[in-house]
């Protein structure tokens, strides 16, 4: 239940690009055809999958505060958690770079398709924000940790995609000339992000918005009960009105 | 200007309009929207920026000719998370509360698309002083640009600026609130950043003719 919250979580809620703006600049300037943002979105999927959980081992046994504990006692007072940007930024350009390796050994069809976009990926923010989003919100276990990591691997190919299925068609539209190409783009994914702001109220529990939601829901019972009422007075009214007529 | 030649004021100039890095090159859009809801954080950003803009242009200048090409990303990234964490040590010393409020996006700085590219398009092929400009010029830039969608946002969507109350109290109904005049809660959740980042592009590129897009 935990994994499946977490999942539809990462994908909706808090989706990368909807909520938090990461990963931009490759989702606004590799948006252009469906094919290459398919190609994109994969690898990023591919990477994230492999970097968070990777990340979490490091953190978990390295960085926080007290982590280096399995080395002995006298390592328990440590906190190298300042270290974290440069660890996790040399996990990821290092994965990135041995995927590469491995897929062109492997699978050279993949390669061809997800070549160009693997080196990009190194500096696409989306992958580090993954790494220090996971690092700030405590994930407990590998295992969330790794769905973490594919979940929101999949809010943002969700995204790219649909944003760039989007720009194939409003070529045939009439945009005014300076809101062409990057101004449209920009206030169509502002449109998207208000329609992916709905999904807020999607999951309960965990979260500062459970109160409001349960309020919400004890707003429409009273409501509901407030109706029965009504609906009651108005029977008796009419039961009386009856009466008044056959008297 | 004797400090600064021509070309060298052209280095600077050009990047806080016709060559925008958010609105003309599109780099360094993730940090932009996200922290922009209210005007002290932009700031804050976009002074960390220019110092990680700055220094790291320098330094990756000075070492351009010793980098080997095949790891020189890696390079790069280094120099990068080191001055980052420079930035997010001084700013938990001296501004917790901003820090904690600015929470992930100091680190994100490490990919702020502007800093890599920078660095693959300028600093790796000029000398220090030019790279210094350069690095300042663009970060001033972007700096703007947060400025500015953070100055409307923090405006229109909570009345304040910089936390104080410049169009009056929307509770007690003083200024213009006792005309009637209602804050638009819509301008500080994150889809407007899209939009208002999206109407300076079509301010600008209405004035400026030469910058539309072909479709």
């Amino acid at each position: 239940m935990e994994h499946l919250e977490l999942f539809f979580k990462s994908i909706f809620v808090d989706n990368m690009v909807f909520a938090y703006f990461l990963g931009m600049c490759s989702y606004l300037a590799v948006s252009k055809k469906v094919s290459t943002a398919v190609g994109l979105g994969a690898a990023v999927i591919f990477v994230l999958t492999v970097t968070v959980p990777l990340n979490w081992l490091l953190d978990q046994y390295i960085l926080r505060e007290g982590a280096l504990t399995w080395l002995g006692d006298e390592f328990a007072d440590y906190d190298l958690s300042f270290l974290s940007f440069i660890l996790f930024i040399a996990t990821i350009a290092t994965m990135v770079q041995l995927v590469e390796i491995i897929v062109e050994k492997f699978s050279p069809s993949l390669y061809n398709s997800l070549g160009i976009f693997l080196p990009l990926i190194a500096v696409n923010c989306a992958i580090l924000g993954g790494s220090l989003f996971m690092q700030s919100r405590d994930i407990a276990t590998f295992d969330l940790a790794l769905n973490y990591g594919f979940s929101s691997g999949i809010g943002w190919f969700l995204a790219i995609v649909a944003i760039a299925a989007i720009r194939e068609k409003i070529r045939y539209s009439n945009v005014p000339a300076p809101l062409r190409g990057l101004g449209i783009t920009f206030i169509i994914t502002g449109l998207m992000a208000i329609g992916f702001m709905s999904f807020g109220g999607m999951l309960t529990g965990g979260d500062e918005e459970t109160p409001s939601l349960d309020t919400n829901t004890e707003n429409i019972g009273i409501e509901a009960q407030d109706e029965n009422l009504n609906n009651t007075e108005k029977e008796t009214a009419q039961v009386e009105v009856s009466e008044l007529t056959q008297q | 200007m004797g400090l600064l030649s021509k070309k060298d004021r052209k280095l600077i100039l050009d990047p806080l309009a016709d060559d925008n890095p958010i609105t003309i090159q599109v780099l360094g859009i993730c940090s932009a929207l996200a922290i922009t809801a209210q005007l002290k954080p932009s700031i804050v950003m976009a002074i960390s920026v220019l110092f990680v803009m700055g220094v790291g242009n320098v330094v990756i200048s000075l070492m351009r000719n010793i980098i080997p090409s095949k790891i020189r990303i890696i390079v790069q990234l280094i120099v990068v998370a080191t001055l980052v964490i420079i930035v997010d040590q001084v700013l938990k010393a001296f501004a917790y509360e901003l820090s904690k409020e600015l929470s992930v996006f100091i680190g994100l700085i490490i990919t702020n698309c502007i800093i890599m590219g920078r660095f693959e398009a300028f600093a790796l092929g000029n000398g220090p002083w030019k790279s210094f400009l350069d690095g300042i010029g663009n970060a001033a830039g972007y700096g703007v640009i947060l400025i500015i969608v953070g100055f409307f946002r923090e405006l229109l969507g909570s009345g304040t600026l910089f936390g104080f109350k410049v169009l009056g109290d929307s509770v007690e109904k003083t200024g213009l609130y006792a005309i009637g005049y209602e804050n638009n809660g819509f301008m500080v959740l994150p889809p407007m950043a899209l939009i208002v980042v999206g109407i300076i592009i079509w301010v600008q590129r209405s004035r400026n003719k030469a910058l539309i897009e072909e479709n």
